[in-house]
């Protein structure tokens, strides 16, 4: 098997987002960065994978040059191979982005073979667009079902499983595929010291591509209206039980 | 007058419950748009409904007919709106950003190469471009977008808009044939499994919810005792998800479960931006946090200051002596 997961860096605000002047980035000097849970549970799906069935797993981003980071976060926990779509600070839109995922997937695989099964996040943390992956699969002429939490491959078809309110909706999709994933599939592992130092050294591919753009354009970032609700203390540890049982009476017939 | 389609959502009949407020929305920008609005209503399952649509105010409701159209598949539902689009000479497609919503539309924005703008707050119609307010991280920060295009694509963010009937409901009703093959059919739900029924985290009254603060799996248990007190259910934090204490079913936030409860109790959760947006439509919340400093505790409506580890079951014990 051959699996590719394409995963996005994004920042990982804590209590609040705040905003740069120019109103369309968010400011990252105190920030830490990520890739959404999603994809993180994608990257351990496509590794779980591969060491069932063998194969290797790439993963890929278009971002710009920090967004090793995330790249090499991946090889800690399992990820063989990795390659950037250069990028500048600014996202381009969800159209150009899967223009340049699909023309980077179609380098890759003319180079090495094609992937049996590209994994992508259910939407990204930051945009959530809920459509690259989707765009990419069309493109590439591959089938896609999104939202899912299970995977099983068996003889090259594979069953895949999105929860529903009553339970789960069972897909059958042939190989190749694409499937977008939800946080929950798994319980990505953590990264040893050793699979750390050796995810140091191994290459990433840079790739260039020139996508057209599509027909949304960000404006600008609007912080939605604060939360005015100032909070009434009802005490300090057991003794404020009494207190709490007070309020709680007014809202649920105990 | 050329045409807006609205996809309506149901699942086998059963209608979806977010898709009438998306009409709505759909609605007040086709006016705005002088554009008459459709809807459209996939697979034989779904003509009951109807009669129910035609109250929220659609000039015509097209019952999409075909097998594989009978269960859900994100390709064949985007094909059936894609060529009643084109029969209407429609100018946009819109739907709820449900689950569902959200993956038809992509699929038919992929298929017809337009751009889809995703969960719209609100949409202003332009000579050109449409300029819309969209939700980002999950609702924690809003973005305004143009969006241009011949077919313009978009779904609106869940109760954006709240239903709101509109009248005698004298739409038109047309039955509707798309043409779908076998490359549609890959992606059409094949068999489903079921579990048993019960109050659910997306719709529990009471959410009783632990974060790194419970320490242990074994610390969730005065929480479920509170939960079951209350009629409630517990919810977590990812932190408690990532340590394996919780499964990742309970987890309340941007990549878990948004839940709108009467009240929600959140013991040892910091509040993070990715949490709150899980839970801020919550009717009240109560935090119970070491930190009185924490954004949760300065965010909620009450707030004891404190160890969860003793305040939860002093709670217990209070609500016994006063209930029995
Ligand atoms: C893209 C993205 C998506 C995410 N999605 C989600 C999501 O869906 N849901 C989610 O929850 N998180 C999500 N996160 C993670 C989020 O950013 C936070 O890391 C997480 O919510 C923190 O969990 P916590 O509040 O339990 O832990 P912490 O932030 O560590 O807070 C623990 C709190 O417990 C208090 N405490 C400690 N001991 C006690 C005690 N004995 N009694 C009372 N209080 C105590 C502390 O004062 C502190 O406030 C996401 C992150 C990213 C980057
Ligand atoms: N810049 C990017 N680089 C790599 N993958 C991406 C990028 N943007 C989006 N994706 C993938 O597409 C999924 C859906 O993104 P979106 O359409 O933005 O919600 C994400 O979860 C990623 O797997």
């Amino acid at each position: 098997m051959r699996v590719l997961v394409c995963v996005k860096r994004v920042p990982a605000p804590g209590a609040r987002i705040v905003l740069n002047e120019d109103r369309r980035s968010i400011d990252t000097a105190l920030l830490g960065f990520a890739v959404s849970p999603h994809e993180e549970c994608a990257v351990e799906e496509g590794v779980r994978i591969v060491e069932q069935h063998g194969g290797s797993v790439t993963v890929l981003t278009l971002g710009p040059p920090e967004a090793e980071e995330q790249i090499r976060a991946a090889f800690a926990v399992g990820v063989h191979a990795g390659a950037r779509i250069e990028a500048g600070p600014e996202d381009p839109d969800p159209v150009a982005t899967a223009r340049a995922i699909a023309s980077a997937v179609q380098g890759l695989e003319g180079a090495a073979g094609p992937f049996d099964l590209i994994l992508f996040g259910n939407e990204s943390a930051d945009s959530g667009g809920y459509q690259v992956g989707i765009r990419v699969a069309h493109a590439l002429g591959r089938p896609i079902v999104s939202g899912i939490k299970a995977i099983e491959i068996d003889d090259g078809a594979m069953t895949v499983q999105r929860p529903t309110p009553q339970g789960a909706e069972v897909y059958e999709l042939p190989l190749p595929a694409a499937v977008a994933v939800r946080e929950g599939i798994n319980l990505p592992r953590y990264p040893t010291l050793k699979t750390r130092l050796s995810a140091k050294k191994t290459p990433i591919e840079l790739v260039t591509t020139d996508a057209a753009e599509g027909g949304q354009r960000m404006i600008e970032l609007v912080p939605p209206p604060e939360d005015t609700s100032s909070v009434q203390i009802l005490g300090d540890g057991p003794e404020a039980a009494a207190a709490v049982v007070d309020v709680v009476e007014q809202l649920v017939s105990l | 007058m050329s045409a807006f389609v609205f996809l309506v959502e149901h699942d086998r009949g059963a209608i979806a419950e977010t898709t009438l407020g998306g009409l709505r929305a759909a609605r007040e920008v086709a006016a705005a748009a002088r554009l008459d609005l459709h809807a459209a209503i996939p697979g034989t399952s779904g003509d009951a409904l109807a009669d129910e649509v035609a109250t929220h105010g659609p000039a015509g409701i097209h019952l999409l007919h075909h097998e594989l159209l009978d269960d859900y598949g994100p390709d064949a539902w985007a094909a059936g709106a894609s060529q009643l689009a084109d029969s209407l000479g429609a100018t946009a497609v819109a739907a709820t950003g449900t689950d569902r919503g959200n993956e038809v539309l992509a699929h038919l924005a992929a298929v017809r190469d337009e751009a889809m703008v995703a969960n719209c707050l609100t949409v202003s119609v332009g000579a050109d471009a449409w300029e819309m307010t969209r939700v980002r991280w999950g609702g924690s920060l809003h973005e305004r977008s143009s969006l241009t295009g011949d077919l313009k694509l978009l779904t609106f963010a869940p109760h954006a808009r709240e239903p709101e009937p509109v009248g005698a409901g004298d739409a038109s009703t047309a039955t509707f044939t798309p043409t779908l093959d076998a490359v549609h059919a890959t992606t059409v739900v094949r068999d489903r499994t079921e579990t048993a029924a019960g109050v659910t985290l997306a719709t529990a009254p009471v959410v009783v919810s632990g974060g790194r603060g419970v320490g242990s799996a074994e610390g969730f248990a005065p929480l479920e005792a509170l939960a079951a007190r209350l009629g409630g259910v517990v919810g977590c934090s990812r932190v408690v998800t990532n340590n394996g204490w919780r499964p990742h079913s309970d987890q309340v936030g941007q990549t878990g479960t948004v839940v709108a409860p009467d009240l929600y109790i959140a013991c040892g959760i910091s509040g993070a931006v990715q949490h709150w947006v899980g839970m801020m439509n919550a009717k009240h919340v109560l935090a119970i946090n070491t930190d009185a400093q924490a954004p949760m505790v300065t965010k909620a409506d009450w707030a004891v200051v404190g160890d969860l580890e003793t305040i939860v079951p002093a709670i217990l014990a209070e609500i016994d002596r006063r209930h029995g």
